[in-house]
């Protein structure tokens, strides 16, 4: 619920209130350079707080892990059902914030229809971030590195606030690798309807790192889980 | 032709099976089989090897090596279709805190892939075999220990099983959740469940079980029904005596028949008896004459846990 509302308060306190103060971006004004770019961190949002500390309760102390493969269901099936319960978190999220962007008239473009489908690969790429992390995690405290090491520098280097071009050339080589910056460069062309042919390596980028890492979480919870 | 009946109503048959944690021996060459229709117990104290091997018979745990069939499949070939015909009751409850009673059973009925029909029908002759109706709609977190281990049981046997798998089922139950469970056990082996049963409550073992594998240690030590097995070992009656066991000899001298056989535990020796009044007889003639003395001495009737004593020199306790 409250990763709903943090997007909101983002949008009003940079929006309005920051926004004020700066004239253009790209030639656009402040707020509808931010608005798309806070669409895709809301799902990147949802998607890794269920995905850890959610994840993680189900798994070491509902213990509903070892319940469902005390039937036909096997452990894949059980992380492979996880990750697209994220995956649907996060799509569910971006989406109703996508609307209250529309709300705010900061939809300039039918293609912004399109949204969701970037906003779901974008969640199956944070599902098998936040599964390997809880994988690997003795405890709810080790999630707070997680949140602070990885999600929030994304969150604010990966061209939400800022274009990252303004940034060093190592600085932005970082925020390449990151699935967050990628998805962003695909939500706001389609939100403001700018489209280009560019967009089509983000959505490589994307789809090769589901590809390259969807097995990981299925072979690191089986190395937690059973012994 | 007799012989291939005998094979076709092994449900369960382990052959040398082992287990290793890294560095740590957990089962070491365990050889049973579990027949259809029959109940049996797998007894031991904590470490003897029971869940781990009940996990491998439920494909949680790989096997290192040796021989595991379920239904006369190997458990690494088929796991899921030999996991549709069996029910597994986990030592530690394993709900979903946050549902309520009867959507942990509609949801768990979804991973056997039961239509919404059948799962309604089904959830409901569990919640009126269980006793449960009345707490239909309550959050499971909100029921008491006794409750959760009974949806426990029940959410086990939605896809009627043929192979009832009960780790531990009733560690940390007060006596009165203990019977409630203890009788709807009964009644399914009286359907014709069969039931494989972890305990180290001997009690439980006895009340329920047609053949009892002693392990001890991550090996078998010991085979047979719970009568058999006190007849063999200890006898009808233990008279429990505390005593120096440098006396022990002299006063066993000339007993006879009277002792079948004793065990030191602790500060006090059992003596495994057929004629309990006669042996205390003796026993205070004895010490009297020998001026040997007694700080307490009870005459009881012997139980699975004498054997247990017997047969490995350790309590059973945790």
């Amino acid at each position: 619920m409250f990763n709903f509302i943090d997007p909101i308060l983002y949008l009003w306190a940079m929006g309005f209130g920051l926004g004020a103060y700066i004239t253009k971006i790209n030639d656009l004004s402040y707020i509808n350079f931010l608005a798309p770019g806070l669409v895709a961190s809301s799902a990147m949002f949802a998607t890794s707080y269920e995905m850890t500390y959610d994840s993680f309760t189900r798994m070491s102390y509902h213990r509903t892990f070892h319940a469902m493969v005390a039937t036909p269901v096997s452990m894949d099936d059980v992380v492979m059902g996880e990750v697209m319960y994220g995956t649907f978190k996060g799509v569910l999220y971006g989406t109703v914030f996508l609307a209250v962007t529309l709300l705010f008239g900061l939809v300039k473009s039918p293609l912004a229809i399109m949204v969701p489908l970037p906003l779901a690969v974008m969640a199956v790429a944070f599902s098998i971030i936040s599964m390997l992390w809880t994988s690997l995690a003795p405890n709810y405290d080790s999630f707070g590195y997680f949140f602070t090491l990885l999600i929030s520098p994304m969150f604010l280097f990966s061209g939400i606030f800022f274009p990252i071009e303004t940034l060093p050339e190592g600085v932005r080589t970082l925020a390449w690798m990151t699935p967050l910056y990628h998805t962003v460069e695909i939500v706001r062309p389609l939100i403001l309807g700018n489209t280009s042919w560019s967009m089509a390596g983000h959505v490589g980028w994307l789809v090769g790192f589901i590809v390259l890492t969807l097995r990981l979480p299925l072979v690191m919870v089986k190395n937690r889980l059973i012994k | 032709m007799e012989k291939r009946d005998s094979e076709n109503n092994i449900v369960i048959d382990i052959n040398e099976l082992v287990k290793n944690f890294e560095g740590f021996e957990a089962v070491r060459g365990v050889t049973f089989s579990v027949y259809a229709g029959e109940c049996l117990g797998l007894l031991g104290p904590n470490g003897a090897g029971k869940t781990t091997i009940v996990k491998m018979i439920y494909d949680f745990s790989p096997i290192t090596a040796g021989e595991l069939r379920v239904f006369g499949e190997s458990i690494v070939d088929s796991a899921r279709r030999i996991k549709a015909r069996i029910g597994i009751v986990p030592q530690e409850d394993n709900l979903d805190p946050e549902l309520t009673v009867l959507e942990n059973l509609l949801v768990y009925a979804g991973y056997f892939r039961m239509n919404r029909r059948l799962a309604a029908e089904r959830a409901q002759e569990i919640l009126d075999f269980m006793d449960l109706s009345e707490k239909a709609d309550a959050i499971v977190n909100n029921l008491s220990g006794g409750m959760k281990r009974r949806l426990t049981l029940g959410r086990a046997l939605l896809n009627r099983p043929e192979l009832l798998i009960l780790d531990e089922p009733t560690t940390g139950l007060d006596p009165y959740a203990r019977h409630m469970l203890w009788q709807r056990l009964r009644k399914l082996k009286d359907t014709g469940t069969t039931m494989l049963l972890t305990t180290h409550y001997l009690e439980e073992a006895s009340q329920l079980c047609d053949r009892l594998v002693i392990l001890h240690r991550g090996k078998v030590i010991e085979t047979g029904g719970p009568q058999e097995l006190m007849d063999r070992y200890v006898g009808k009656e233990v008279l429990e005596m505390g005593l120096s066991t440098d006396d022990l000899s002299a006063l066993m001298e000339n007993s006879g028949d009277l002792i079948k056989d004793h065990q030191k535990l602790g500060d006090y020796v059992l003596f495994f008896t057929n004629a309990g009044e006669e042996l205390s007889e003796f026993m205070s003639v004895k010490t009297k004459s020998l001026d040997v003395q007694v700080n307490y001495r009870r005459l009881r009737p012997s139980t699975l846990e004498d054997v247990f004593f017997k047969l490995t020199g350790e309590s059973l306790g945790d």
